[in-house]
């Protein structure tokens, strides 16, 4: 029951550092390729119990912080960026479990995901609403044959990421067959509560490995298993500013070892003529800069985070909420700016798939980041915002 | 489901001061004509999925359709109607949740702004 103590094993970014270095990256290729879920990369991260890294100390977990689990995003990207998205998603459905769980349902499953290192996965977008996460077409409804206190759902699930290896899926759902499409609830349910029927497949240009296909999904529970507070407030509070710090954290894992190839291109063609700066290292400066600007945002975007946790009132101000939108849409510009600009820098070297500074993976899973919850339906959400928003009163506003 | 009956975090230790928490105001004839301008800028600007007029004060404004989006064009009507200004610390979800929050905050500035 007890994990580790802090200070006897690696830290949670070093252990994740390896794997990505170690696993994750040795089976990139494979998994883009085939399209398949990063089952080497997983079963490593069981073996060294990250999967309830953020699962609290009393329940058996690791007790990290958001901190500590974005570096480990950003470790397991560098290896393969699935890997990394993967893992960030998962975390961001424990995050919402950890916040506001409360009951004996939500401990005991909490329990259970650090002692059997559970994966958790979501499904938010429905083949009605699109990607509007923030509206549901299908309900919780009370299930009058089985008595009190059960429920029925049915979710036509457009996307549910590596559905077929999750062992729980968060849904979003209206609250009752009568609430209006915005008044919506998050359901915890487990394996044993759902069963899926895959409607679509995913081939896409990249993040091949997150198996992203399509499901309909039909679940009995209890109501117990319902988080009680409302996913517009949950969503505020948790899932949003987590989902974009950590999807933001992955990105910055691809746009890095991006950079690294680039850099080592540099000093291959230094080395053949030593003494000359080769031309292309401005190129390199270049995406240098940028990745460190990707790096700031995203630690400044923690920061208000941390300052801001355990407080309603700060997490639901709109300030709040356009500093975390913004993130997601200045991160998955830059991600893909960096790529960019380290394959201009590797020039053919790094356009071709067969050296070591290969980058098109890279490119072509960094141009997800802006599509992922769109960047132009953010941006006029953000727009309508603006309308109100005053100045902030906290420090640097 | 009852919103206000527990707070979702255990140690909501930064809760808002000022006139957020100001006590309420005896009622009476001026309070009933704020609750039908507020009844008429959610009926206008609101988006609701039902009929403002035939809301309770203490309903869930969330359960009746209100969105975040909605709340915008709702905190414009209400800046309009009254001649006030939310400031920052009042632009959350709390605000909006129901025509007796809006009636306490609108409120608040009015006997703010004349202090």
């Amino acid at each position: 029951m007890n994990a580790a103590p802090a200070g006897a094993a690696p830290s949670l970014s070093a252990r994740a550092r390896a794997i990505g270095a170690d696993i994750a990256a040795r089976h990139a290729e494979a998994v883009d390729r085939e399209s398949r879920f990063p089952t080497e990369a997983f079963d490593a991260l069981r073996r060294e119990r990250l999967l309830g890294a953020m699962v609290p100390t009393e329940l058996g977990g690791g007790g990290a912080s958001l901190f500590e689990v974005a570096a480990a995003c950003h470790a397991l990207a560098r290896g393969c960026a699935s890997t990394g998205m993967i893992y960030a998603m998962h975390q961001i459905q424990v995050a919402c479990l950890v916040n506001h769980g409360s009951n004996g349902w939500h401990r005991e499953l909490m329990a259970r995901m650090a002692a059997e290192q559970l994966l958790l996965g979501s499904a938010t977008t429905e083949a009605e609403t699109g990607g509007d996460i923030r509206n549901s077409v299908c309900a919780v409804e009370a299930d009058q044959g089985t008595g009190e206190g059960r429920f029925t759902l049915a979710k036509n699930a457009s996307v549910i990421s590596y559905g077929d290896q999750s062992d729980v899926i968060l849904v979003t759902a209206r609250r009752n067959p009568d609430a209006p499409s915005s008044d919506q609830v998050l359901v915890v349910l487990t394996r044993d509560d759902y069963r899926l029927e895959k409607t679509t497949l995913w081939d896409a240009m990249g993040m091949r490995g997150t198996c992203s296909d399509g499901y309909r999904l039909e679940a009995a529970g209890v109501t117990d298993q319902i988080l009680p507070l409302a996913y517009a407030d949950l969503s505020a509070q948790t899932m949003l500013p987590v989902t974009h710090i950590l999807w933001s954290s992955t990105w910055l894992g691809i746009a890095a070892d991006a950079v690294s190839r680039a850099r080592a291109f540099v000093r291959s063609e230094a080395r053949r003529k030593p003494g000359t700066t080769p031309a292309c290292a401005v190129r390199l400066a270049e995406a240098t800069a940028k990745l460190q600007q990707m790096k700031t945002v995203i630690l400044t975007a923690i920061r208000q985070y941390e300052l801001a946790c355990g407080s309603p009132e700060l997490l639901t101000t709109l300030s709040f909420a356009t500093a975390m939108g913004t993130l997601k849409v200045t991160t998955s510009e830059l991600v893909r700016e960096v790529v960019e600009a380290a394959i201009r820098t590797c020039g053919l070297a790094g356009y071709r798939n067969d050296t070591p500074y290969s980058l098109g993976r890279h490119l072509r899973d960094a141009h997800s980041a802006a599509l992922m919850i769109g960047n132009d339906r953010i941006m006029s959400h953000i727009a309508t915002q603006l309308l109100v928003q005053r100045d902030g009163s906290g420090p640097f506003e | 489901m009852p919103q206000d009956a527990s707070p979702p975090f255990p140690n909501p230790s930064l809760q808002a001061a000022g006139s957020a928490g100001l006590p309420p105001t005896a009622g009476g004839g001026a309070d009933d004509g704020m609750i039908a301008g507020i009844r008429s800028v959610l009926a206008e600007c609101g988006g609701l999925a039902v009929d403002a007029g035939r809301l309770a004060v203490d309903d869930d404004l969330y359960a009746a359709g209100l969105t975040s989006h909605g709340c915008v064009g709702l905190m414009l009507g209400l800046e309009e109607q009254f001649d006030v200004e939310f400031p920052e610390k009042l632009l959350n979800r709390r605000t909006f949740e129901s025509i007796a929050a809006i009636r306490d905050a609108v409120r608040g500035l009015i006997d703010g702004g004349e202090a």
